[in-house]
């Protein structure tokens, strides 16, 4: 008798449980998600902090956010892997749309890259006419200069720039680390190197470098971020629908305000392009 | 095209900064061990044949060490050599010596420890026979040596093992510089964060023909003993 009240005790707690999980999983499924592929400088920066609350509170749509390189950002969208990305190299971002991968391309806000070296500046680009000067004089003296060489969105401004020279940047004194901007910024402190950075991450690796901003302001300089959802036609399970919804929050007056405001260490770091 | 048939086509075609990558690797580890073996083969031989202060207690030292991960290595260094360290002032970070330094360090203990149990485990009859064959001083150890070469050689391929297959001093040390101190590790890493796997899979498969060569060396040599 005892054994069957214990065994009818146990039922009942299973089927609680079960039941419990059930319903818990049902809440869960009620919210729908998308998928953001970005890259980790966006991440590391806290402003989708600021934007994805406020999104997801008004839409009752979960985002979740995969923080990569932007190459690797576009070949989560070509995989199917994601519904949405927010990168920012563009002429990666045209392929990926000329593809088929991509539609619905939006401007969402620019940031701005900066050269920054040592206080001594040995290739004297500060004062320098244009980022292609500062670049050009770096490489007359053969300082050294670390590139990020990881095919990143910074990377692959940076070849850019280089290529606006008409140099072809090889020899010691051109270094490329294969890794993330954060690596890079510590290791050319280290190695009292020239390097291109995000002004972001400059601004928040910053104390603890001895490095300097030397250059800033050319309008090539300029580093636009584009949305892009993830093509339904060629994945047909992605979430396009709320993709959408999140393209337009982006770049709507209530996006954009927050770009506008945001603030880190008291400094602006994005300029909200979309309505412009 | 498979992602492994793409692997080895990468290796068969010859690819310039892929052999590259394996020269550094494989020439940065063998100066390593070259190092690391002119004073681990000694203290090994110490540790085990001299009575000394402390010896207990640096053995113990040796043998904690072989279980040092490669960051811990790679931290340590850094913060010597670092320009804010009290070595700065070398400014070696991110250069091969660097990596070599931190190798050094790596396999330090492995091979001194292999070799202090290879002569715990010879037969106690050698000693005793070289001595009564004359052999004194230098002349002792070099004979011992030559007697023990087969353990000795174990140990250094071990040892090369764990230079060429670590990641963790190679990058922060080296800081996988192209051309320079990238290595066939730190490729793999930086690639697989990428998401490109052609040329990691390919330098794998080449890590891989590595270190089942040397152990085949290892079993070998241990079996013509």
């Amino acid at each position: 008798m005892q054994k069957k009240m214990q065994l009818s005790a146990f039922l009942l707690t299973v089927s609680l449980l079960f039941n419990f999980t059930l319903s818990s999983c049902g809440q869960h499924e009620d919210m729908s998600h998308i998928k953001l592929a970005t890259t980790t400088t966006t991440d590391n920066s806290g402003l989708l902090a600021e934007l994805i609350p406020v999104f997801e509170e008004r839409n009752s749509i979960k985002v979740d956010v995969i923080a990569v390189g932007t190459g690797k950002a576009i070949i989560h969208g070509k995989n199917g892997d994601v519904d949405v990305i927010l990168v920012h190299a563009r002429n990666q971002e045209d392929a990926f749309i000329d593809s088929g991968f991509g539609i619905d391309r939006r401007d969402v806000m620019h940031n701005d890259f900066i050269l920054i070296g040592p206080d001594s500046d040995p290739s004297g680009i500060r004062g320098s006419s244009s980022a292609t000067e500062a670049l050009k004089s770096i490489a007359e003296y053969e300082s050294s200069f670390l590139s990020r060489g990881d095919d990143s969105g910074t990377h692959t401004k940076e070849r850019q720039l280089w290529k606006d020279t008409d140099i072809t940047p090889s020899g010691q004194w051109y270094k490329e680390a294969g890794q993330g901007m954060g690596t890079v910024l510590t290791m050319s402190n280290e190695m009292l190197a020239y390097t291109m950075t995000d002004r972001g991450t400059w601004l928040a690796m910053k104390d603890k470098l001895d490095l300097v901003l030397l250059f800033e302001g050319d309008p090539i300089l300029y580093n636009p971020y584009g949305v892009i959802a993830v093509n339904p036609e060629r994945h047909d399970h992605v979430n396009y629908e709320d993709a959408m919804r999140f393209i337009s929050f982006l770049t709507s007056q209530t996006g954009q305000n927050i770009i506008q405001s945001y603030r880190k260490n008291g400094e602006q770091l994005f300029f909200p392009d979309a309505l412009n | 095209m498979t992602l492994l048939e793409k692997a080895l086509g990468l290796i068969l075609s010859g690819d310039e900064e892929l052999y590259r990558i394996c020269f550094t690797s494989i020439s940065f580890s063998a100066i390593s061990i070259f190092i690391a073996s002119l004073a681990a083969i000694p203290l090994g031989f110490l540790l085990k044949l001299k009575e000394f202060p402390c010896r207990q207690l640096l053995l113990i030292i040796v043998n904690s060490l072989m279980a040092l991960p490669t960051v811990v290595v790679g931290l340590l260094i850094y913060t010597l050599i670092s320009r804010s360290g009290p070595l700065g002032q070398i400014g070696i970070l991110y250069s091969p010596a660097a990596v070599i330094t931190g190798q050094v360090v790596l396999v330090l203990p492995i091979i001194t420890s292999m070799v202090h149990g290879a002569i715990s485990d010879m037969d106690p009859r050698l000693p005793e026979t070289l001595q009564t064959l004359g052999a004194r001083g230098l002349n002792y150890y070099g004979m011992l040596a030559r007697e023990m070469k087969g353990p000795i050689l174990a140990a250094i391929l071990a040892g090369y093992g764990r230079a060429i297959g670590e990641v963790g001093v190679s990058m922060m040390l080296g800081g996988n510089i192209r051309w320079y101190t990238r290595t066939i590790t730190t490729t793999i890493s930086l690639q697989t964060s990428k998401g490109e796997f052609e040329l990691g899979l390919a330098l794998g498969i080449i890590l891989m023909a590595i270190a089942l060569t040397l152990n085949f060396l290892i079993h070998g040599v241990v079996r013509h003993e």
